[in-house]
C-alpha cells in the first residue's frame, strides 16, 4: 500500500495524521477580516433596508462566476474568421461584443492585435483591472505585485517564464490599464487554421493568449 | 529623451471626447507634480514624455467620483505611448519597447517647439 512507509514526513512530527497518511489541513478559525466584516455589513443592511433581497444578491454572485475566458475566445474567433467584424472591434470594442450578444455592461473595451511586428501584453499596476466581462475573474497572479511591477520593466522576462518566446525583431507593446478602459488581446491567427470554423477556432484561445501573457494553441496534427 | 512612433489609429474615439486639446501623434510629457487624494496616474510615468497614441474619450474625472463627487466636467482621456529607454533609462530591457497608458488631459503637458526631437 502506499501510504504504508512514511519515507516522507508530511507532518514533520507535528499532530495527528489522516487515515491517508497526510497531515489535517487546520480550520480557518481566524477572525473576520476588516473587508470581510464590511462586506457583511453592506449586504445586510441592502438586505434590511430592501434594497435588495439575498436571492438577488446571489444571483448576480452567480452571474460573475458564470463569466468565463470562453466569451473572449468567440469574440476572438469571430475576429479571426470576419474581417469586417475585426476592423469593428479594433475600432469600438464594445460595440463590437454587444454585436454578438455578449453583454459588456459599462465595460469600454480596447482591443490590441498581435502583429508579426509586435506582441501586445495587457498589466494594471495601480490595481487590478481586467475585462471581467470577457474573461471572467482575473487569476491571482495577475494582481500580484510582481507582475504588476515586473510586466512594465521587464515584459519580456515575465513572457519568458510563461514560457513565451518571440521571434527575433518582434517589439512588445505593454498596456497599462490605468483608467476607464479594459483591454483584450486579439492574438494573431495560428498557422494551419484555414479550414476551422469559428468553434474550432475559440478552442485555440486561451485565457493567457488574451492577456499577452500566452499564444494560442495550434491546431492538433492530423 | 526618446518618443515612440505612433501611428494615428485610423478610427475616431468611439466615446465624445468634446474639445480634446491633443491629436493622436503629439508629443507630451506628464505632469511630474504630486496632489493629495486618489490619482489615477501612476508614479513611474510623472514627468516621463511620450506620444498621443490615441483619444478614448471624456470620462467623469475620477480624482472627483472617489470623494463622491460628480467627476463632471468630463475630462479627456487619452492613452499615451511611451518608449521604454524614456521610462527605464539605461536600465530598460528592451528600449525599443512601448508601454501604454491612460492619462487624463490634465496630467498632460504640451512639449516645447524643439524638445520632441
Amino acid at each position: 500500500m502506499p501510504h504504508d512507509h512514511h519515507d516522507h514526513d508530511h507532518g514533520h512530527g507535528h499532530g495527528p495524521l489522516s487515515p491517508s497518511g497526510h497531515p489535517y489541513r487546520r480550520d480557518d478559525d481566524v477572525p473576520l477580516t476588516y473587508w470581510q466584516r464590511m462586506e457583511i455589513a453592506v449586504r445586510e443592511l441592502l438586505i434590511e433596508k430592501g434594497v435588495a433581497t439575498a436571492e438577488e444578491i446571489a444571483a448576480q454572485i452567480e452571474r460573475m462566476d458564470a463569466r468565463s475566458p470562453a466569451l473572449g475566445a468567440r469574440v476572438v474567433a469571430r475576429a479571426w474568421a470576419d474581417p469586417g467584424f475585426r476592423a469593428r472591434l479594433l475600432a469600438d470594442g464594445s460595440a463590437a461584443c454587444r454585436e454578438m450578444g455578449i453583454e459588456v455592461d459599462a465595460l469600454k473595451l480596447v482591443v490590441v492585435e498581435n502583429t508579426a511586428e509586435a506582441h501586445n501584453m495587457v498589466v494594471c499596476t495601480l490595481c487590478s483591472c481586467y475585462p471581467r466581462n470577457l474573461l471572467g475573474l482575473p487569476p491571482d497572479w495577475y494582481k500580484s505585485r510582481a507582475y504588476r511591477a515586473r510586466t512594465v520593466k521587464e515584459p519580456r522576462a515575465v513572457l519568458a517564464e510563461f514560457g513565451v518566446t518571440l521571434p527575433e525583431g518582434m517589439a512588445v507593446r505593454v498596456h497599462d490599464s490605468t483608467a476607464d478602459m479594459r483591454y483584450l488581446v486579439l492574438p494573431a491567427r495560428p498557422a494551419g487554421t484555414e479550414g476551422l470554423d469559428e468553434a474550432a477556432l475559440a478552442a485555440l484561445v486561451t485565457r493567457d493568449a488574451m492577456i499577452g501573457t500566452g499564444l494560442p494553441k495550434t491546431p492538433d496534427a492530423p | 529623451m526618446t518618443l515612440p512612433e505612433v501611428t494615428p489609429p485610423g478610427f475616431p474615439p468611439p466615446y465624445p471626447a468634446g474639445a480634446a486639446r491633443f491629436a493622436p501623434g503629439a508629443a507630451v510629457r506628464v505632469r511630474p507634480g504630486d496632489a493629495p487624494g486618489h490619482l489615477r496616474t501612476p508614479w513611474y510615468l510623472r514627468g516621463r514624455a511620450g506620444r498621443i497614441e490615441r483619444i478614448c474619450g471624456a470620462f467623469a474625472n475620477p480624482e472627483e467620483l472617489a470623494y463622491h463627487r460628480d467627476g463632471q466636467p468630463p475630462r479627456v482621456l487619452y492613452r499615451v505611448r511611451f518608449t521604454m529607454a524614456e521610462l527605464w533609462g539605461p536600465g530598460a530591457e528592451q528600449p525599443a519597447d512601448t508601454l501604454d497608458a491612460e492619462i487624463f488631459e490634465h496630467w498632460l503637458e504640451p512639449m516645447e517647439t524643439g524638445d520632441a526631437a
